[in-house]
């Protein structure tokens, strides 16, 4: 597995433009698959527009200790974008002022802003409903000075929310690296030794499922009772939900597709999978994407590629909710990730 | 048409059966999902047994199809070797069961 971004690599699909070039061209420009706007058509639902803004998702940066082969961020050690404080104070300036009630905060790994926990401190004191961490697990361990994360979570009630691809060894590092499982037990038995994910705990821990290759997901509800049983019965692990999410093929992901001559089925299996009544709930229509530099997309994938909100309110500064709730949301091939089967968000499937 | 008996793209097609015969395609599908759906055994437990079956019946689009419904369930590659296992020791048992009518036969027509 690659253990650098496409970005370092100098990989053509590190640019935004070859990735869109590439999901509009072959089989949805020879019509042997319909492009996402003409199914949307077909099913009443373009333009697709947003319902009431309720969470925000801040990406921190790109920055990451792992550099897992589905990563639609193209994470990594060697990315250095990342989020100053100044642009963090914009977002906490939204927060406080405008009617989005839950904070959801991404990468990279998160924590390794160094101004990650200045922005938990002040955020927990505004206060949110929900405020998430998207924490890749591992970082916990990968440095002492994160060890105390755990309780700088607890002490902030923050909602953890981590990457467990499978519950064993085998399929877990194959995704996101050697010696990844591993820590990540060890790093899920220190949540839980605080109180995470445990019964009659209000600390919640949810898992998110990728899957490990060019498949989507089965049952969400599946999945999680055979990850509870499984953690429970070999670490004693406990945790809350599971979400299972589609892998978009975008970023490291498209590579991976491409490479292992997959694209074109997988992208057939996403069209086929089409669901209509998955895109009333969509997260674009409720969710607004900020990234390290403070630019405002529909989500965090259409961050990756470059397609801003569709609005004259372009960045944190001058956001206004009013104006961002009547614009269109921007779609391209990749949106049929979100849409299939039981539909995909940052928070599993939709219905 | 593709020079060879078997076209792993022909698994796409399979819905067009009922172009052809309708009434009994339609309803050959919804006895099929309906098997599959969760009952007094998992979904998962009866893609393990498709699995197997599948290579007991040597139908490689089965085997394709079960593979990815395997791995979609968070089925492990160990448990899917060992269903291929279960199959494949029916499949040698059914042989070798034989065995004891051609020990029958022998006996019976030796002195």
């Amino acid at each position: 597995m690659a253990t650098k971004s496409l970005l370092a690599r100098k990989n053509k699909l590190s640019k935004p433009n070859e990735q869109l070039r590439f999901l509009s061209n072959g089989i949805f420009a020879d019509g042997k698959l319909p492009s996402f706007a003409k199914k949307l058509k077909a099913s009443e639902q373009f333009p697709l527009n947003p319902n009431t803004i309720e969470i925000l998702q801040i990406n921190v940066g790109y920055m990451c200790n792992q550099v897992c082969a589905h990563c639609h961020v193209d994470a990594g050690p060697d990315r250095k974008e990342i989020m100053t404080r100044n642009t963090m104070q914009q977002c906490l300036d939204v927060i406080k002022n405008t009617g989005a009630h839950t904070l959801d905060l991404t990468g990279g790994a998160p924590e390794m802003n160094p101004n990650f926990r200045w922005f938990v401190e002040e955020a927990f004191k505004i206060g949110v409903n929900d405020f998430i961490v998207r924490s890749n697990l591992t970082i916990i361990r990968s440095n002492p000075k994160y060890y105390d994360l755990p309780d700088f979570f607890k002490k902030h009630n923050i909602h953890v929310v981590s990457s467990m691809p499978h519950y064993t060894q085998d399929m877990t590092d194959r995704q996101r690296g050697s010696g990844v499982f591993k820590l990540s037990i060890k790093a899920l038995e220190e949540l839980n030794a605080v109180g995470y994910g445990k019964e009659g705990s209000n600390l919640q821990l949810d898992l998110v499922y990728n899957p490990t290759g060019a498949f989507l997901p089965a049952d969400q509800k599946a999945l999680e009772n055979d990850f509870k049983k499984a953690l429970k019965r070999d670490f004693n692990i406990e945790f809350n939900h599971l979400f299972a999410i589609t892998n978009l093929p975008i970023s490291r992901f498209l590579e991976y597709l491409i490479a292992s001559d997959n694209y074109e089925d997988y992208m057939f299996a996403l069209v086929e999978a089409f669901n209509p009544t998955a895109v009333a709930n969509v997260m674009c229509k409720n969710t607004i994407s900020v990234s390290w530099d403070g630019y405002l997309y529909d989500c965090d994938f259409n961050q990756m590629l470059d397609l801003k909100v569709a609005s004259k309110v372009q960045h944190i500064s001058e956001y206004n909710e009013k104006v961002l709730q009547n614009r269109g949301i921007i779609t391209s091939q990749h949106c049929y990730g979100c849409t299939a089967g039981a539909g995909s968000s940052c928070q599993g499937s939709v219905i | 048409m593709a020079n060879n008996y078997y076209d792993s793209s022909d698994l796409k097609k399979f819905g067009e059966i009922t172009e052809w015969g309708e009434e009994l395609g339609n309803k050959f599908f919804e006895y099929y999902s309906k098997v599959f759906e969760e009952g007094a055994l998992s979904a998962r437990e009866k893609s393990l047994i498709a699995l197997a079956v599948s290579h007991v019946v040597h139908c490689p689009y089965c085997i394709d199809a079960y593979t990815k419904d395997s791995l979609q369930r968070g089925i492990t590659k160990e448990e899917m070797m060992e269903a291929v296992h279960v199959g494949a020791a029916i499949q040698s048992g059914a042989t070798l069961v034989h065995g004891v009518q051609m020990m029958n036969k022998h006996k019976k027509l030796s002195m």
